[in-house]
């Protein structure tokens, strides 16, 4: 059978990953160059999905047909998720590699590659119970990950983080639960036939389904009010694992994506426009508490970590309504969020690498600089254009929304001038060490994404369109499920 | 040369300078230089056609579904404005080589400056709103960072931050204008918008659209109530002040009132709004320049009134006061970037900028009091100068508007020339003082001749109006009024315009006003004003003193508060969702009561509410969590679910064991830490929570669903699809091993992150210490029996028995490759509580990481397996084999891929315990441990 590939993305990380544990525990060569090595071949991987991919295929485990077995699901919004995630895992993990961030701590590269796996796999399913497993592989290899190389803030802090994912998990599961009671499958183009067919008697309990997910998806896509573990976590976390955590947020704002588009469309008889309802209010609060968090905070950490929230509230923003053009702006302003929050990270890593109080050189400024310009969504970087997709987008809302949007990139503004001046603008007499090649790399990467991101703008958001027209036609990916087909 | 290019020009050669800095400062110098003359020619090159009406375009598609296009035009007030913009540059470049000190990055500072310059062509060149504000946001950006030129002085860092707040803030409100004029006019290119006027005005949108741009050009133009960030702005080097905060980029709101003045003027909120706005900055700029000592500080409040002077002249929306705005722009441009320039020549020859410490320079600096004298005069607008040609032009605008308006534009004119005199005086005239640490002298060449070109075109300008700025203002109002203007500019137009009169009042009114200095500034000094600076201070920290309340509130109270946040947020939102639906209750027919579960239901909730009253105890706790698992296992047995049992006891066991290892290295009692109030509201949240999941676990559970399930397909398939007749297994191993198979990598990586964790611990020495000076408790006498231990190993086997013959019928029977690894870990485990760590480890010849890491290989290979025969992964295959002396078996795919579960449970044990052992060896009875 052809399209074996599909699954690719999940069994190559997972078997190098064991291959390290079994041959490169005490070999970090070997062991980055399994990392390396896997990581690259995503990427080309993720990179022939995204030029290839059409209508949706669909892959079924152990040849099971749907909607009994499990199901691999991919179309354009998993192959821009898996080209993501393979795009910046390289970058940050050359990043690690040379800046020997990788060295502190036992099993830094299977646990990476553990990690990619668990993101693959939630970018792939099409089976609601499959994403939950995806949700605790990505969730334990992130915990791994981000208390690599120890210190008691990061412990603490990892605690926090840990908890309250871990409840995050269990709703889940009640979600499931419900889920599975009421509608008595798992697959999720199954849930979106049999919703549109479902008894009254049972809406309440799909609504409640509904929410349960959406704040589950909050949880991962930092969601006020369930942002709460973000800040401590990003801040504490080791600055290239914070990088790649980037596009751990983004698993929520897909999840909400793919259910809010496939199983609860907007009006649908059953739950109505339960998600958008709650994320349109939820997503402009949490503008406001990342912006006034970005404002409030003093480490350069912890203002990338409000942003990275702030940055999530703009995503949902676009997305609450689930139309064709916010979808577009929100997909676009993802990638976007996702690579500029990484290189903020990135700085921030190499800002708290040197001594506190020393002069830093002016290449870190610049790169600041960078950063924050693309954080902020101030010209000329992809941040603005992404800015005035999602404000197009929401013109029916523009009192308040464009308020949000504005007022919020005001407040970035001020919180990020304030970190900046504060910590380059200081007249200390011990310069700090100049930036090695090495720890340009992956800065220097990404700071060449956003600003292709910028130049072919129009492109990419025409392919995005093409996803987006993709999401909003369910049926394409109900027909490729040829759901209860008899093996 | 095309105006994309002219735009882009700067920004190419943006890095030269930097790299021409390594040869020395007049190669940086000359390097800038060179790429501002060679946009200025470019730019001259068009200037014969666009004189004669022609324009000049380019356009490029960027985002073409937004509107953002890279589209350029060249018309007659683009090419003043860009004119402006590259010419002074170049001299401000000139300037800026002698200006900054030897030890100075001239090279980064003039990088900066091209920078800036290109944006600020950008603004001027482009023909598209959107593109405009791209640019507009980078001369603000370009700004900030010259403004904080010299970073050790916080007035530097203070204003430009205090720069950016405003004028990015502006830009941000301006970003929403223009969306909505695009929205309302259907196109963002400019020339288009400036067709569509009528339009514009006549729709409901028109009035937020025309505030919020108006705001971006009022911050950046520094007009009341927004001026008052220019002033601290002023500690940029003088170059910057001279060339952004003078001659171009304060003008850029000027500029986009003009371009967009057919597009929004002429409207009475217009004039209300633009004309209002620029009178009220023209005299309270006017009126503070007059009592401000810091030189550069007197200049910048006259900067502001004569903006204001601007922006009133093109609030009136007349064609008139158009072209009267566009002489301004040129003639304010020149004389005022020329006195910022002298500032900066006083400010090196005397170490001072203060007024009050300086006087009777004229005679130690003959050329600069020269250079100053014309520009001063000219700004005072005296005759023959071209300041006289602009204002008499105000004044005759303003004398049409009415007597009111005149008035108050005749004070703001009286103030300018005291100020102006004042400058000139107080600085150059009467006695030279003594407190001077070095006598002042005259620059070389270098420094004046900048200033020095500029006031020979305030002279020129003046004396011959029509030869010089006559074409340009033409051009530049014609392009704004959308008509042509033949402006008729002389610097005598008979004794009959009021305006002659009213400039002869400002001039013996402003003298009047200078000579009253002494007792006007005690006035001025004893009066309260407000601080426009201590205002902006206490809303910022205002601010921040709100982001801090509402970031501490969510974010300050650690685990628990993140905790109750989350779980008030899930019970709101299901109770929402839930009461906002219709809901019908299950239909499933009850169980009877019966004794037996009843008691065990009983005791199970006693257990439970013991845990959460007893579980500062931790020992009592794990013993009560453990009995708690126990009991559940006994449900799911009573419930017919032998497999749940099975593997929920197997669970229980491992969890039990591996925490009562744990507890080793925990002190015996949690703390008291909360007050008595927020356990009130932990114990109301959560037990809200716990009687919701319940009554949702009622609700599930009493229903059917609403569709046939899935499973029955499992049920059905089990034996011949699967080939086992345990349906439970099979969907474990087949039907949906996928599940399995990330699950048993959860475990894994637990396992590996555990290792982990007390890998790095044992790396700190804190830790260490803290390890080795742990009270591990009383004394048990003999930790290792010796009846336990050898009873313990002779069970070893007989449990591994178990554990295959469990493995083995997983298939078929409760069992599995889960329960399994669980069997074979106890039975090691309990290896390691009867005869010790070292003992144990010291015999164990495997290494758990390759055990998980093998466990994974052979779970993804048997998955791939499938691939060869051209199945999906994890497709199943079993066959049956008949060996001699043994019954038939069966052989399953399915049952390798239970071993890599097997194997990564076993791994994930092993290794948690191996961790736990690794901590104790530090622990300070090890001897005994040992043993």
């Amino acid at each position: 059978m052809t399209g074996d590939w599909i699954i690719a993305p999940v069994v190559l990380p997972a078997a190098l990953a064991g291959l390290a544990l079994l041959f490169a525990r005490r070999n970090l060569g070997l062991a980055r160059g399994i990392s390396l090595a896997g990581t690259g071949a995503l990427l080309a991987l993720a990179i022939w999905a995204v030029a290839t991919t059409g209508d949706p295929q669909v892959y079924r485990l152990g040849n099971w047909p749907a909607p009994f077995g499990i199901v691999l699901v991919l179309d354009g919004l998993s192959a821009l998720m898996l080209l993501l995630t393979a795009g910046l895992a390289l970058t940050v993990l050359v990043q690690a590699v040379t800046t020997g961030r990788d060295r502190k701590g036992p099993h830094f590269h299977a646990l990476w590659l553990f990690q990619v796996m668990g993101l693959n796999g939630a970018f792939l399913t099409g089976d609601a119970f499959n994403l939950f497993v995806f949700f605790e592989v990505l969730l334990i290899a992130s915990y791994g990950l981000m208390v690599h190389g120890g210190g008691a803030g990061r412990y603490r802090a990892g605690i926090a983080y840990i908890a309250v994912n871990l409840v995050g998990s269990t709703l889940f599961l009640f979600a499931l639960a419900t889920v599975y009671a009421v509608m008595g499958t798992l697959n999720m183009a199954d849930l979106a036939v049999k919703l549109a067919e479902l008894p009254p008697g049972d809406q309440a309990l799909m609504r409640l389904a509904a929410v349960l997910l959406l704040m589950v998806f909050a949880v991962k896509g930092a969601l006020v009010p369930l942002q709460v573990w973000l800040p401590g976590t990003y801040a504490n976390a080791p600055g290239v694992v914070a990088a790649l955590f980037a596009v751990m947020t983004k698993v929520g704002a897909y999840a909400a994506i793919r259910f809010g588009t496939l199983v609860f469309p907007p009006g649908n008889a059953a739950t109505g426009n339960i998600l958008s309802d709650l994320i349109l209010p939820a997503a402009v609060l949490t503008m406001a508490v990342g912006g006034l968090g970005v404002l409030a905070s003093r480490g350069v950490a912890r203002v990338a970590g409000y942003a990275a929230i702030a940055s999530m509230g703009t995503a949902f923003v676009a997305i609450a309504g689930f139309t064709a053009p916010g979808l577009g702006a929100a997909l676009y302003y993802i990638a976007h969020s996702t690579f500029a929050g990484a290189l903020l990270f990135l700085v921030s890593d190499l800002v708290t690498a040197r001594k506190r109080g020393a002069r830093l050189p002016g290449g870190l400024a610049a790169l600041f600089l960078v950063a924050a310009v693309a954080v902020a969504g101030l010209p000329p970087l992809s941040g603005f254009v992404g800015k005035l997709f999602v404000m197009q987008a929401t013109a029916d809302h523009a009192a308040l929304i464009w308020s949000a949007v504005l007022g919020t990139s005001f407040l970035l503004v001020l919180g990020l001038s304030r970190c900046g001046s504060r910590l380059f603008w200081k007249a200390d007499d011990a310069p700090a060490p100049r930036l090695s090649a090495g720890e340009l790399v992956g800065p220097l990467w990404l700071t060449a994404t956003l600003v292709g991101m910028t130049v072919w703008a129009a492109p990419i958001r025409a392919h995005l369109d093409g996803i987006v027209a993709g999401l909003l036609n369910p049926a394409a990916i109900i027909a490729a499920n040829t759901l209860g087909a008899v093996p | 040369m095309s105006p994309a290019l002219i735009a882009a020009l700067p920004f190419l050669g943006a890095l030269l300078p930097a790299i021409a800095a390594q040869a020395g400062r007049s190669a940086a110098a000359l390097a800038a230089g060179a790429v501002t003359l060679a946009a200025l020619a470019g730019l001259l090159a068009h200037a014969p056609a666009v004189l004669a009406g022609g324009t000049v375009t380019a356009h490029l598609d960027w985002v073409p579904s937004l509107g953002l296009a890279a589209s350029f035009r060249l018309d007659g007030l683009s090419l003043m404005f860009a004119g402006l913009i590259l010419g002074i540059g170049a001299l401000i470049i000139l300037y800026a080589r002698f200006y900054l000190a030897e030890d100075e990055d001239v090279g980064r500072f003039l990088s900066t400056l091209l920078m800036f310059q290109g944006a600020m062509t950008g603004v001027v060149l482009t023909d598209n709103i959107l593109m405009l504000l791209v640019f507009w946001e980078l001369t603000s950006l370009s700004s900030f960072l010259l403004i904080g030129w010299w970073q050790d002085r916080p007035e530097g860092r203070q204003g430009a931050r205090m720069a950016l707040a405003v004028t990015g803030g502006g830009g941000l409100a301006m970003i929403a204008g223009m969306m909505i004029l695009g929205q309302i006019a259907g196109t963002y290119e400019i020339s288009d918008i400036i067709a569509r006027g009528a339009e514009i005005k006549a729709s409901p949108l028109y009035l937020p659209a025309l505030v919020l741009i108006l705001i971006g050009a009022f911050t950046k133009s520094a007009q009341f109530p927004f001026h008052f960030w220019l002033p601290h702005a002023m500690a940029a080097p003088t170059p910057v002040s001279a060339y952004l905060h003078s001659a171009t980029m304060v003008k850029a709101g000027l500029y986009l009132m003009a371009r967009l003045w057919p597009a929004l003027a002429g409207t009475p909120e217009w004039t209300a709004i633009v004309a209002t706005a620029g009178l009220v900055t023209m005299l309270v700029g006017a009126k503070i320049a007059f009592f401000k000592d810091d030189l550069k500080a007197l200049l910048a409040f006259s900067t502001v009134s004569h903006l204001g002077l601007i922006t009133f002249l093109l609030g009136l929306g007349t064609k008139a006061a158009a072209t009267a705005a566009m002489l301004h722009i040129l003639a304010h441009a020149s004389f005022k970037a020329a006195l910022f320039m002298v500032a900066g020549i006083v400010d090196h020859a005397a170490h001072t900028r203060d007024i009050r410490r300086l006087g009777g320079l004229a005679r130690a600096m003959p050329v600069t009091f020269a250079l100053a004298a014309v520009a001063a005069l000219s700004m005072a607008g005296i005759p023959p100068l071209n300041g006289f040609l602009s204002k008499e032009a105000m004044l005759t605008e303003a004398a049409a508007s009415g007597l009111l308006v005149a008035a108050l534009a005749t004070i703001g004119a009286m103030f300018s020339v005291a100020y102006s005199l004042r400058f000139l005086a107080h600085t150059f005239l009467g006695k030279p003082r003594k407190a001077l640490a070095h006598p002042p002298h005259d620059p070389g060449p270098g420094l004046w001749a900048a200033p020095a070109v500029l006031v020979g075109i305030v002279i020129a300008s003046g004396l011959l109006p029509m030869a010089t700025f006559g074409p340009f203002v033409d051009a530049a109002a014609g392009a704004v009024t959308g008509g042509p203007v033949h402006a008729h500019l002389a610097l005598w137009h008979g004794l009959e315009p009021p305006a002659l009169w009213l400039s002869l009042a400002a001039v013996g009114g402003g003298l009047m006003v200078l000579g009253g200095w002494p007792r006007l500034r005690a006035l001025w000094d004893a009066a309260p004003r407000p601080e426009a600076k201590a205002m902006f201070d206490a809303t910022l920290s205002g601010l921040v003193s709100l982001a801090r309340m509402v970031t501490d509130a969510l974010h300050g109270g650690g685990l628990p508060r993140a905790l109750a946040i989350t779980t008030a947020a899930l019970l709101a939102g299901g109770a929402w969702a839930f009461l906002t639906g219709s809901h019908s209750p299950g239909t499933r027919a009850m169980l009877p009561l019966e004794a037996a579960p009843m008691v065990v239901w009983a005791v199970l909730m006693a257990a439970t509410l013991a845990v959460a009253a007893l579980h500062r105890n931790r020992l009592l706790a794990l013993l009560l969590t453990g009995i708690v698992g126990l009991l559940l296992a006994a449900a799911f047995a009573w419930a017919s679910a032998p497999d749940l049992a099975l593997t929920q006891i197997a669970v229980e066991v491992v969890a039990i064991l591996l925490m009562l290892l744990a507890l080793n290295f925990l002190p015996r009692q949690t703390p008291v830490e909360s007050s008595r109030l927020r356990r009130a509201r932990d114990l109301g949240l959560a037990a809200l929570a716990g009687l919701g999941t319940g009554a949702l676990a009622f609700a599930l559970m009493t229903r059917e669903a609403a569709f046939a399930p899935i499973s029955a397909f499992h049920w059905a398939q089990s034996k011949p699809g699967a080939g086992g007749t345990n349906a439970v297994n099979t969907i474990i191993v087949d039907f949906r091993g996928y599940d399995t198979y990330g699950e048993i990598i959860v475990l894994g990586i637990a396992a590996l992150v555990i290792f982990a964790l007390a890998e790095t611990l044992l790396a700190s020495r804190r830790a260490t210490a803290r390890l080795a000076a742990l009270d591990t408790g009383g004394n048990a006498g003999d930790p290792h029996p010796v009846m336990t231990a050898i009873g313990l190993r002779f069970l070893l086997p007989m449990a591994l028995m178990v554990g295959v013959y469990l493995f083995l019928r997983g298939h078929n029977l409760p069992g599995g490759g889960f329960v399994a690894g669980l069997v074979f870990a106890i039975a090691l485990l309990l290896q390691y509580l009867a005869s010790g760590y070292v003992w144990s480890s010291r015999r164990r010849r495997f290494d758990s990481h390759a055990l998980i890491g093998a466990g994974v290989l052979v779970a993804t290979a048997t998955g791939a397996g499938a691939w060869v025969f051209g199945l999906p992964f994890l497709t199943s295959g079993y066959t049956y084999v008949k060996l001699p002396g043994i019954e038939k078996f069966e052989l399953a795919t399915a049952a390798l891929f239970d071993l890599g579960v097997f194997f990564c449970v076993l791994g994930a044990v092993l290794l948690a315990i191996a961790t736990l052992s690794r901590l104790a060896q530090h622990t300070p009875d090890r001897e005994r441990r040992g043993g």
